[in-house]
């Protein structure tokens, strides 16, 4: 707890003390007129002196309409109607008020703080004079530092000497640590857990995986949610127009019924609950609360708007390779036609030798033999289809069924067919496996209502199907050419209309036309791909496909505390200032319905913060 | 271009929403932001020297709240 809400804690009950004092010297003195006046008035300005100051600072300069003002023009109103009694409460009540909004966006930005302690605070620099602490940003591209145990990673580099376990809780939420040896990127942000690393680092400071993230959190508030925008609107609106009945209240009917007090005292409870405070604190930090929970789990959300979207999220659609699968193929099978199946595998290995698609990996991979680059040339790659290139002087086609032009066979999996020349020399079968926990994520979208989830893929209509059953998708897209996959998702955003949204997940790799035209982009595995991060508009940075139900859970928890907040503060204040016009809401009431519940929404609105 | 400094000492979301509204309108400023919860005040402006522009949304501010101050 800070200090001065410590300080202003001894002030309210010290007041609320001097308040019960002045109210039984009333009583038992039967003070009246002046002496009650004076005897309510010292702890009116002892509680509310400094209220009272900023109104006046406030109206120097040009700005009524605040909080200070209004309440100050209440409580002095209130006096003037010789409402006492009510005046000291409803300034005490409000400094109660204000006191817990405090503390509560006190802890609500500790908590942030906390969350966005992923920076690190120096880099062990190695140069001609040894290791120094460097500040982060200082550190030049492909310098060498020194990473002990316990230390943050400061930025994303390559190992080249040593082997430790990196904790990488902060950035994926994940709990199991990540092994990462000679050779292996290693990004800022995580921890290393207990071996000393040498790192070559492959960018700067500002580029670096944990200053991007940090950015991107900190940006999200720009991209605010309708919602958002909608509260902000009605702010700006909600305040005059109250303030505008308010005098209307007390001016129009006495003119005819006359009793100006009591038409005065009205118009100033109305004053009390013209406050939108409520509203303009809670929603926003309901919005940062459910981005910041989001990104403890290792879900980055770029903004309110995402949030909002995914709450209603009716359709999924995944890309296949690397997002439901693993994106590793293994070679399961080799069927040659004339030839033997070691030469099929080679010629298949030099065929895709330039190729980085994850299936070229593989062959190669299963390849063992060294491949002769010089021999291969006019390497050219034809999108849907495959590869064709010349391989010591013979024109080799690596690719599917109609980069070959024959017939489809039997096989299941993925299949690369291989001819040398025009003439067939067999096909090479591969396997992809399915990621653990697909199946589960996919159960969880539809216990989340989610209506329909569909798979795209080029891949070719009998693994697709496969791929689909085990995981229990409802729709199967296959063999796709790239073009493909954004005409599909247009058609499907044009079915969906506004039933709810549609929500595209890929790996962010060649799919960021898709992530861009999907009304929620979603990209997986995005540790480290710069690629990823800029395209999607949700980032999730490992790549498991659990975070997917998590997240429209927490957008939906987001979505229900905001809803919650705006009915409960709209309906408190609507119906006491129904109640206020008619007489039967007094001044404490109207106290309530203000700062009373803009702590009960800020309260709600922290249970985003919290575990 | 795009510039960040930090707001101390906001007291309520409405007025950092003010504020916000207040620096916007400062001659020389495309647009700003103010992030009541982080602080966090982004002006987008083409101006080469922000010095003048800071001053003036220092001033914009403290009409607001006589506590808030522009750090950089």
């Amino acid at each position: 707890m800070y200090i001065q809400h410590k300080k202003e804690i001894i002030r309210i009950i010290a007041a609320a003390l001097l308040f019960a004092v002045s109210t039984a010297a009333v009583k038992l003195l039967d003070l009246k007129g002046i002496g009650a006046f004076l005897a309510y008035l010292i702890p009116y300005v002892y509680i509310g002196y400094d209220t009272l100051s900023k109104a006046a600072y406030g109206i120097a300069h040009g700005q009524i309409f605040d909080e200070n003002f209004l309440m100050a023009i209440a409580t002095v109103g209130a006096f003037a109607t010789w409402e006492y009694p009510e005046a000291v409460f409803v300034m005490l009540f409000y400094r109660v008020g204000e006191l817990f909004e405090h503390m509560a966006v006190g802890k609500s930005r500790a908590s942030i703080a906390a969350l966005m302690d992923i920076m690190p605070e120096y880099a062990n620099l190695e140069g001609e004079n040894g290791i120094t602490e460097t500040d982060p940003e200082d550190v030049p591209v492909g310098s060498i530092i020194v990473i002990k145990p316990g230390e943050r990673v400061p930025l994303d580099g390559i190992v080249i000497e040593g082997s430790s376990a990196l904790n990488t809780m902060a950035l994926t939420g994940e709990s199991l640590p990540r092994d990462v040896a000679v050779g292996d990127k290693v990004i800022s942000g995580c921890i290393n857990i207990n071996g000393v690393l040498r790192v070559r680092t492959v960018c700067q400071y500002v580029d670096s995986t944990v200053s991007r993230i940090l950015e991107l959190v900190e940006d999200s508030a720009a991209n605010k949610a309708v919602t958002e925008s909608f509260i902000t609107r009605f702010a700006r609106v909600y305040t005059p127009a109250v303030v505008v009945c308010a005098v209307l209240l007390s001016i129009v009917p006495p003119l005819f019924v006359g009793n100006w007090a009591e038409w005065i005292y009205r118009g100033l409870t109305f004053l009390v609950i013209s406050c939108p405070c409520a509203l303009v604190i809670s929603i926003p930090l309901t919005f940062f609360g459910g981005i910041g929970k989001a990104s403890r789990r290792g879900i980055l959300v770029k903004g309110g708007n995402y949030l909002e979207a995914l709450a209603v999220a009716d359709a999924v659609v995944f890309d296949k390779t690397g997002t439901l699968t693993e994106g590793r193929f293994s070679v399961c099978g080799l069927y040659p036609h004339g030839i033997s199946e070691e030469e099929l595998l080679r010629l298949g290995a030099y065929g895709e030798y330039y190729s980085q698609h994850p299936i070229a990996e593989s062959i190669k991979e299963a390849y063992k033999g060294e491949i002769d680059a010089d021999v291969i040339s006019d390497y050219r790659e034809i999108p849907g289809k495959g590869i064709e290139c010349m391989v010591n002087g013979s024109k080799v086609l690596a690719g599917n069924s109609k980069l070959v032009g024959i017939e489809e066979g039997g096989h299941t999996g993925t299949v690369v067919h291989i001819s040398r020349d025009g003439a067939y020399e067999g096909c090479i079968s591969l396997e992809d496996s399915i990621k653990e926990g697909a199946a589960e994520a996919l159960e969880g979208l539809k216990k989340l209502g989610v209506r329909k989830t569909a798979m795209l893929t080029g891949d070719r209509q009998a693994a697709a199907e496969k791929a689909a059953e085990a995981i229990g998708i409802d729709a199967v897209y296959s063999e796709l050419m790239p073009g493909d996959k954004v005409k599909i998702v247009e058609d499907m955003l044009t079915q969906i209309q506004c039933r709810g949204k549609l929500v595209y997940v890929g790996d962010g790799i060649n799919d960021a036309p898709v992530l861009s035209r999907s009304d929620v982009g979603i990209a997986m595995g995005a540790m480290g791909s710069d690629a990823a991060i800029e395209a999607a508009d949700v980032v999730i940075m490992d790549d498991g496909l659990d975070k997917l139900p998590e997240a429209i859970a927490i957008a939906r928890q987001t979505r229900n505390i905001v809803k919650q907040n705006i009915a409960m503060t709209l309906g408190v204040k609507g119906i006491i200032l129904a109640l206020g016009a008619l007489g039967l809401a007094g001044m404490w009431a109207a106290v309530f319905a203000d700062v009373g519940i803009m702590v009960i929404a800020v309260l709600n609105a922290m249970r985003m913060l919290a575990e | 271009m795009k510039r960040n400094y930090k707001i101390i000492n906001i007291d309520c979301a409405n007025c950092a929403l003010k504020m916000e509204q207040a620096i916007s309108r400062i001659p020389g400023v495309n647009s700003a932001r103010v992030n009541f919860i982080t602080g966090k005040l982004s002006i987008d402006s083409d101006a080469e020297d922000m010095t003048g522009i800071l001053e003036q949304a220092g001033d914009a501010c403290r009409k607001i709240d006589r506590n808030a101050k522009i750090v950089l």
